[in-house]
C-alpha cells in the first residue's frame, strides 16, 4: 500500500479565499492509499517545503502530491524539495488548485469538491508512478558551424576561442559570404573587406578550426551532443595541399567571358577561378560546367602549366561522416531578383540594378573598380533614382515583412554615389525610413541634409526606357500625391531580403523548423532567439530573418556562448519523460511486433529497428527501440502503438487510465 | 454559341462603332448574341462617387433581367461597364444585408449567378476559330493599350497580369500583327476627363500616342470606348499639346480582327473614326 | 424534487498550448463553469481515443481533447497525428451511434485563455442541455468491466 501524502497550499488568500483548504486536507485522508494530509499557508516557503521534509521523513511517504498552483509554475521547486527528503523526485505530482479552480470559480462547496477531485486524480496517478532517473548523454565536444559569412566566422571564431573544435563549412569556393561583396557599410562607412578579411584570414589560420570550402552538409543523424554529419566536400579539381595559389592557370584559362557570380554578373571570371582575390583559402576551383575541357575533352592548359601539377580532372566528390555535439547554422540570405518586377519592365533594361550589384559597382575591386559607371554603355550616371521596398512590404510579390537593411543600405548607396560624383543627382523613393539602430538615424540624416540626396516619400509606379534613358514615374505622396517623374541614367532597386537557396530541403535534413518564407524558425522569438526547437542547433544572422552585420555578429556570439555552455559539461542531463518500448523475456521479446507504424509517426526519427539474433547470429525478430537522447517525450508513437508496446515515463498508460477512473 | 449581350451606353453613342464591329466579328464567329432586355446604365463613371447604393443597385438591376431572360453569361465590352458589373456582384456577394436592400430597390430578385466576361476573354475563346478564318492578315506593327479597367484591380476583374498584360497581344499575333514592347499598356488615358479636362486628356492620351509612334506601331489597339474616345475624339488636342500631326489610327481591337477575317470596312464602322484608318508609309506621323 | 444536473466534463489538454492557456485563463481571473477536470498529456498526439471512451464509461458526460494549433505544435506534429485519429474516430463514433456533440476537439493556444473559458462553458452549457450520458453508460456497462 501506498504512502501518499498531501500537502494543500492557501496561497495566502490566492487559493484559500475561494477554495475550503482545511476541507480539503481533511477530505483528502480518506483517499485509500494517502498516510498524511496537511494544509498550509504558503506551501512554497521555506518554512512550508521544510514542513514537507519533515513529513516525508515523519510518516515514511512515498510519493506527494502537493495541491498548489500550477505544475508549470512549482514543479521543479517541489521536486527538488521532495528528492532533498529522500524520495524520488518523480514521485511528487502537483493538483493545480489555484490557475485551474480557485482563480477561475467562485467561492462555494463545488469549487471545494472540484479541488478535492483534482488531488485524488493524482494521488491515483502517484500511485503508478515509478521512480525516474534523469538521463545522461555524453558530449562530443566539437561544434559545426553551416555558413561562411561573417556571422558563421564570428561563430567559429568565438567557440574555437573558447577551446574547442570547430568545423565551418561554406557551400561556396571561399568564405566571406555577401559580407565580402560589399564596398562600405552603415553607418560608418569603412571598407567591408578591410574589416573582414583580418577575421577571415584569422579563422583559416586558427588551430582549433577546420576549414570545409565547397562543401555541403548532405546528411545529419544523432542528436544533441552526439550528432553524426554527412559533409559532401565537392571537387575541386585540384590537389589543394600542392596548389601554392600562385594563379598562373587563371590567368592563362582561355575561357574568360563566364558571368562572374561574386561581381553579380557585372564582370567575368575563367572557368578556373578563385571568386576574388581575397578569397580563404586562396585555392582555386575548376567550374566544369564552364570548362572547355570538360565540355570538349580537349585544353587541359592548367594541368599543362601548373608548376607544381596540382590540377585533377578526375577528381571526385568526397563524403566524409563526422563526430559533431553541437551545430550554428548561419547559411545567410538572397536577394530577390530585378526580373520579378513587370512593372520595371522585368528589370530587363542593364540598368536597373539591385543593391548588390551596386555594392560591386562601388566597390574599389569590383569590375570597374569602384568608378561609377552604368553597366549599358560604361557612362557615368548622371541622375540615379534608388527604390526602397522593392519587393519587401509587398504582398502581392509574397514578401510582407520588411527586409530591415535596405533603409540603411539606400542611404549608404546614394551617399556613395553622390561621393563619386559629385555633380550627379541622387534620388530615394521610400515608404517609411525605419533607421532604428545606433547612429543610423543619423547617418540617414547625413545623407539628406549633407550629401543632398532627394528623398522622396512614394512608390513609383513605373519605370521604361525612353531615348536611353530610364523614366520613373511615382509618387510624392508628402505633396498630395503629385506625380514625379524623373529621367535617370541607373535605377537601384532595393529589393527584398529571402531566405536563402536551399534552406528548406537544409532545415528538413537538420529536422529544424522553418517559417512560411523559409527562415529557420528560433525556438522563442524573445526567450530564446538563438536556439531552434531541435536541442543542440543553433541559428545565427540572416538565415532566421533579415538582419544588418551588427545583429548577425551579435546573435553569432549569442549562438556561440551556448556552444560553448553546452560544451562545458562532460554529461547531458534530459528529462526522463521518453517513450520506451517494452521488454518481455524470451521467445515474445516484447509487445512489439515490428510494425513501425511508430517510427512514421515519431517527429524526431528517435525510433530506430533493432534485430534481435540467436547465438548463431539470426535474426529472431525485428522490434522498435527509441533512442533516449533523441526521444522529447511527446508520447505519439504510444498512441499509434497496436499492441501497446509503448509507453511514456511519467505518462504511462497505467498512470492516465488511472486518473480517468477516479471520474 | 450563344451569348448574353449588354452594350452599355456608349455601345450606342460615342462608340457605336465598337458595338457594330463586336457584332459582325461575332456573327463571322458564329456567335449569337442576345441582348439583355430593358437594359439600362451600369452607372460608370459618376455613380459610384455619388452613391454607393445606386452604383450597386444600377448594375444589379442589369444582372436581374440577364437572370430573369435565362442568361448564364453575359458579354460586356465596355470595360467600364465589366468593371462596375463584376464590382457589384462580388460586393453583392460578400454583403447578404446589401443584397437584401438592392433587391428591395430593383424590385426585382437577385441572385448574382451570372458570369460577366469582357471582349477579350470572348475573343480569346475563338483565337483558333479566328486563327483559321483569318482572310487578310493585318500585317501592321501595333501598339496594344488594355487601358484600366480591363485589367484593374486584379481582386475584382481577376484577368491577365495587371501589370504586364498579354491576352491582346496573343489575338493581334493571332491574325498577323506584331504588337510592339511598349510601356503604356495599362497606363491611364484621361478617361472620363475626356469631357471636363481636355487639358489632362491632351497631356496623358499624348504620351500615349506619342511612344507607339516612337515604337514603330501603325496602329493603336483598344477595347475600351473611353479609350478609344480620348485617343481619337481627343486627336486634335493631343496633337495641339505635342505639337504635331499624329495621324497613328486607334482601333478597337473588333476593328482589326475584323479586317483580318475580310469583312467590310464599314459593318465594322470604320468611317466613323475622327482619325482615318490608313496607312501610310510614314507610320502614322504627318507634319 | 431532484437536484438540477451538474455534468462531468473531461479534458484532455496538451501541456504547452491548452494547459498553459488554461493557466492564463487563471492568471486572467475570467470565471468559468467549475465543471470541468482537467487531464494533463505531454501532447494531443499522445491522447489514444479509448481514452475519451474510458471517460465516458467512467462517468463523464462530455468531453474536451484540446492541443496546439496546427503548426504550432511544441512537437512539430504531434497535434496533426491527434488531428487525423480524431477524423477516424469521429467517423467511428458517429457510424457506432456516439452522439459527437458530446465530444468536442478544439485548439487553444498558450494565449487564448479567454477562450479557453469560452470553451469550457459552451461545452459545459451544452452538454447540461443534453442530460447525462446514462446511455453510453447503459450500452458499455453490460459487457466490459
Amino acid at each position: 500500500m501506498s504512502r501518499i501524502g498531501v500537502f494543500t497550499c492557501h496561497c495566502g488568500e490566492n487559493i484559500g479565499a475561494t477554495v475550503d483548504c482545511a476541507k480539503v486536507a481533511e477530505m483528502c485522508k480518506d483517499i485509500p492509499g494517502v498516510a498524511y494530509s496537511v494544509d498550509y499557508k504558503y506551501m512554497c516557503s521555506d518554512p512550508g517545503q521544510r514542513m514537507m521534509q519533515e513529513a516525508i521523513k515523519e510518516h515514511k511517504l512515498d510519493g506527494v502530491v502537493v495541491a498548489a498552483c500550477s505544475p508549470r509554475m512549482h514543479e521543479p521547486t517541489f521536486r527538488r524539495a521532495v528528492a532533498n527528503a529522500g524520495v524520488n523526485p518523480y514521485m511528487c505530482e502537483m493538483a493545480n488548485l489555484r490557475e485551474h479552480c480557485s482563480w477561475v470559480h467562485e467561492k462555494g462547496e463545488a469549487t471545494t469538491h472540484k479541488a478535492a477531485d483534482l488531488i485524488r486524480v493524482l494521488v491515483e496517478k502517484i500511485k503508478h508512478n515509478e521512480p525516474l532517473f534523469p538521463i545522461k548523454v555524453p558530449v562530443t565536444r566539437t561544434a559545426m558551424v553551416i555558413g561562411g559569412g561573417v556571422g558563421g566566422i564570428q561563430v567559429a571564431l568565438d567557440i574555437a576561442n573558447g577551446g574547442h573544435k570547430v568545423v565551418l563549412v561554406e557551400k561556396s569556393p571561399s568564405i566571406g559570404g555577401h559580407m565580402s561583396q560589399l564596398s562600405e557599410t552603415f553607418p560608418t562607412l569603412d571598407c567591408s573587406q578591410c574589416i573582414l578579411t583580418p577575421r577571415m584570414v584569422e579563422a583559416a589560420q586558427h588551430p582549433n578550426i577546420t576549414l570545409m570550402t565547397y562543401s555541403e552538409v548532405e546528411k545529419v543523424d544523432g542528436f544533441i551532443g552526439n550528432f553524426k554529419v554527412t559533409v559532401r566536400k565537392k571537387a575541386r579539381k585540384l590537389d589543394e595541399k600542392l596548389c601554392t595559389g600562385c594563379g598562373l592557370c587563371i590567368q592563362k584559362c582561355p575561357n574568360k567571358k563566364i558571368s562572374d557570380e561574386f561581381n553579380e554578373g557585372l564582370g567575368t571570371r575563367t572557368a578556373i577561378y578563385v571568386p576574388f582575390p581575397q578569397a580563404v583559402p586562396n585555392k582555386p576551383v575548376i567550374d566544369t560546367l564552364n570548362c572547355t575541357f570538360y565540355k570538349t575533352g580537349k585544353c587541359k592548359v592548367c594541368e599543362k602549366l601548373c608548376p607544381t601539377g596540382a590540377i585533377r580532372f578526375e577528381q571526385e566528390d568526397e563524403l566524409v561522416t563526422l563526430d559533431i555535439g553541437a551545430i550554428v547554422l548561419a547559411t545567410g540570405f538572397k536577394l530577390m531578383k530585378t526580373d520579378v518586377f513587370p512593372e520595371y519592365g522585368y528589370g530587363k533594361s542593364k540598368d536597373i540594378i539591385d543593391g548588390m550589384q551596386f555594392e560591386r559597382l562601388a566597390s574599389a575591386s569590383g569590375p570597374t573598380s569602384g568608378v561609377m559607371k552604368r553597366p549599358s554603355d560604361g557612362k557615368e550616371p548622371e541622375t540615379v533614382v534608388f527604390i526602397a521596398c522593392s519587393g519587401s512590404r509587398d504582398r502581392s510579390k509574397g514578401v510582407p515583412y520588411c527586409s530591415k537593411i535596405c533603409c540603411m543600405y539606400t542611404a549608404k548607396h546614394a551617399m556613395l554615389y553622390k561621393h563619386k560624383v559629385h555633380s550627379g543627382k541622387a534620388y530615394v523613393f521610400y515608404m517609411d525610413i525605419r533607421a532604428a539602430g545606433k547612429d543610423y538615424d543619423e547617418f540617414v540624416r547625413r545623407a539628406i541634409e549633407e550629401d543632398d540626396v532627394k528623398y522622396i516619400r512614394g512608390r513609383v509606379s513605373k519605370i521604361y526606357e525612353e531615348d536611353g534613358k530610364l523614366v520613373v514615374m511615382g509618387a510624392d505622396t508628402l505633396m498630395g500625391g503629385e506625380p514625379v517623374e524623373i529621367r535617370a541614367d541607373m535605377v537601384v532597386l532595393a529589393t527584398a531580403v529571402q531566405s536563402n537557396e536551399g534552406s528548406e530541403e537544409l532545415a528538413q535534413t537538420l529536422h529544424v523548423s522553418y517559417d512560411t518564407y523559409g527562415f529557420f524558425a528560433e525556438a522563442h522569438p524573445k526567450l530564446r532567439p538563438v536556439e531552434t526547437n531541435t536541442a543542440g542547433i543553433f541559428l545565427a544572422g540572416a538565415c532566421q530573418a533579415p538582419r544588418d552585420i551588427p545583429e548577425t555578429v551579435a546573435q553569432a556570439s549569442g549562438a556561440a556562448a551556448k556552444v560553448v555552455g553546452l560544451f562545458s559539461n562532460d554529461e547531458l542531463t534530459r528529462e526522463p519523460i521518453v517513450a520506451v518500448v517494452n521488454r518481455l523475456p524470451a521467445p515474445a521479446y516484447s509487445h512489439c511486433v515490428g510494425c513501425f507504424l511508430c517510427l512514421s509517426a515519431c517527429p524526431y526519427q528517435a525510433i530506430e529497428q533493432e534485430e534481435i539474433k540467436s547465438r548463431s547470429g539470426e535474426v529472431i525478430k525485428t522490434l522498435a527501440r527509441i533512442n533516449p537522447g533523441l526521444c522529447q517525450g511527446c508520447g505519439t508513437c504510444v498512441a499509434t502503438c497496436r499492441t501497446k508496446a509503448i509507453d511514456l515515463q511519467g505518462f504511462s498508460n497505467e498512470q492516465i487510465y488511472a486518473e480517468l477512473m477516479t471520474l | 454559341m450563344r451569348i448574353g449581350y449588354y452594350p452599355g451606353c456608349s455601345l450606342l453613342g460615342s462608340s457605336r462603332e465598337f458595338d457594330e464591329s463586336t457584332r459582325a466579328v461575332l456573327k463571322a464567329l458564329g456567335v449569337e448574341l442576345e441582348q439583355v432586355p430593358d437594359w439600362n446604365c451600369c452607372g460608370a463613371s459618376s455613380a459610384h462617387i455619388l452613391n454607393h447604393e445606386l452604383s450597386l443597385a444600377l448594375p444589379a438591376r442589369i444582372l436581374a433581367l440577364a437572370e430573369q431572360a435565362g442568361l448564364t453569361e453575359i458579354l460586356a465590352p465596355c470595360a467600364a461597364c465589366s468593371n462596375r458589373l463584376l464590382s457589384a456582384q462580388q460586393e453583392l456577394e460578400k454583403h447578404p444585408e446589401l443584397k437584401a436592400a438592392i433587391e428591395k430597390a430593383i424590385e426585382m430578385p437577385y441572385q448574382g449567378t451570372v458570369k460577366i466576361v469582357n471582349i477579350l476573354e470572348v475573343l480569346d475563346r475563338l483565337k483558333d476559330r479566328i486563327a483559321e478564318k483569318v482572310k487578310a492578315p493585318f500585317t501592321k506593327h501595333v501598339a496594344s493599350y488594355y487601358g484600366c479597367l480591363l485589367v484593374r484591380p486584379p481582386r475584382v476583374v481577376n484577368f491577365d497580369r495587371p501589370e504586364d498584360p498579354q491576352s491582346m497581344d496573343l489575338l493581334l499575333k493571332a491574325v498577323g500583327a506584331t504588337p510592339v514592347e511598349w510601356p503604356f499598356k495599362t497606363e491611364c488615358c484621361g478617361a472620363a476627363f475626356s469631357v471636363t479636362r481636355t487639358d489632362i486628356v491632351a497631356k496623358l492620351s499624348g504620351k500615349l500616342v506619342k511612344d507607339a509612334v516612337n515604337r514603330g506601331a501603325d496602329a493603336i489597339v483598344v477595347a475600351c470606348p473611353m479609350c478609344h474616345s480620348n485617343l481619337d475624339l481627343r486627336r486634335a488636342e493631343i496633337n495641339d499639346y505635342l505639337q504635331k500631326e499624329y495621324a497613328i489610327p486607334a482601333m478597337f481591337i473588333t476593328q482589326v480582327i475584323g479586317l483580318a477575317l475580310g469583312l467590310d470596312p464599314r459593318d465594322l464602322g470604320l468611317h466613323r473614326h475622327m482619325v482615318p484608318v490608313e496607312f501610310t508609309e510614314t507610320a502614322g506621323v504627318q507634319s | 424534487m431532484a437536484e438540477p444536473f451538474e455534468p462531468k466534463i473531461t479534458a484532455f489538454v496538451c501541456n504547452w498550448c491548452t494547459y498553459a492557456g488554461a493557466d492564463l485563463t487563471g492568471t486572467s481571473r475570467i470565471k468559468y463553469q467549475s465543471n470541468v477536470r482537467v487531464l494533463r498529456v505531454p501532447c494531443t498526439g499522445r491522447i489514444d481515443y479509448m481514452m475519451v471512451l474510458k471517460a465516458l464509461h467512467k462517468g463523464a458526460d462530455g468531453i474536451i481533447v484540446s492541443g496546439c494549433h496546427p503548426n504550432d505544435c511544441h512537437y512539430t506534429s504531434g497535434n496533426y497525428h491527434a488531428r487525423r485519429r480524431w477524423m477516424v474516430f469521429k467517423k467511428m463514433m458517429e457510424v457506432m451511434g456516439v452522439d459527437m456533440r458530446r465530444i468536442t476537439f478544439s485548439w487553444v493556444s498558450a494565449a487564448e485563455g479567454a477562450r479557453w473559458a469560452q470553451l469550457v462553458n459552451e461545452v459545459t452549457d451544452q452538454v447540461r442541455a443534453l442530460g447525462p450520458y446514462s446511455e453510453f453508460r447503459q450500452i458499455v456497462g453490460a459487457g466490459i468491466e
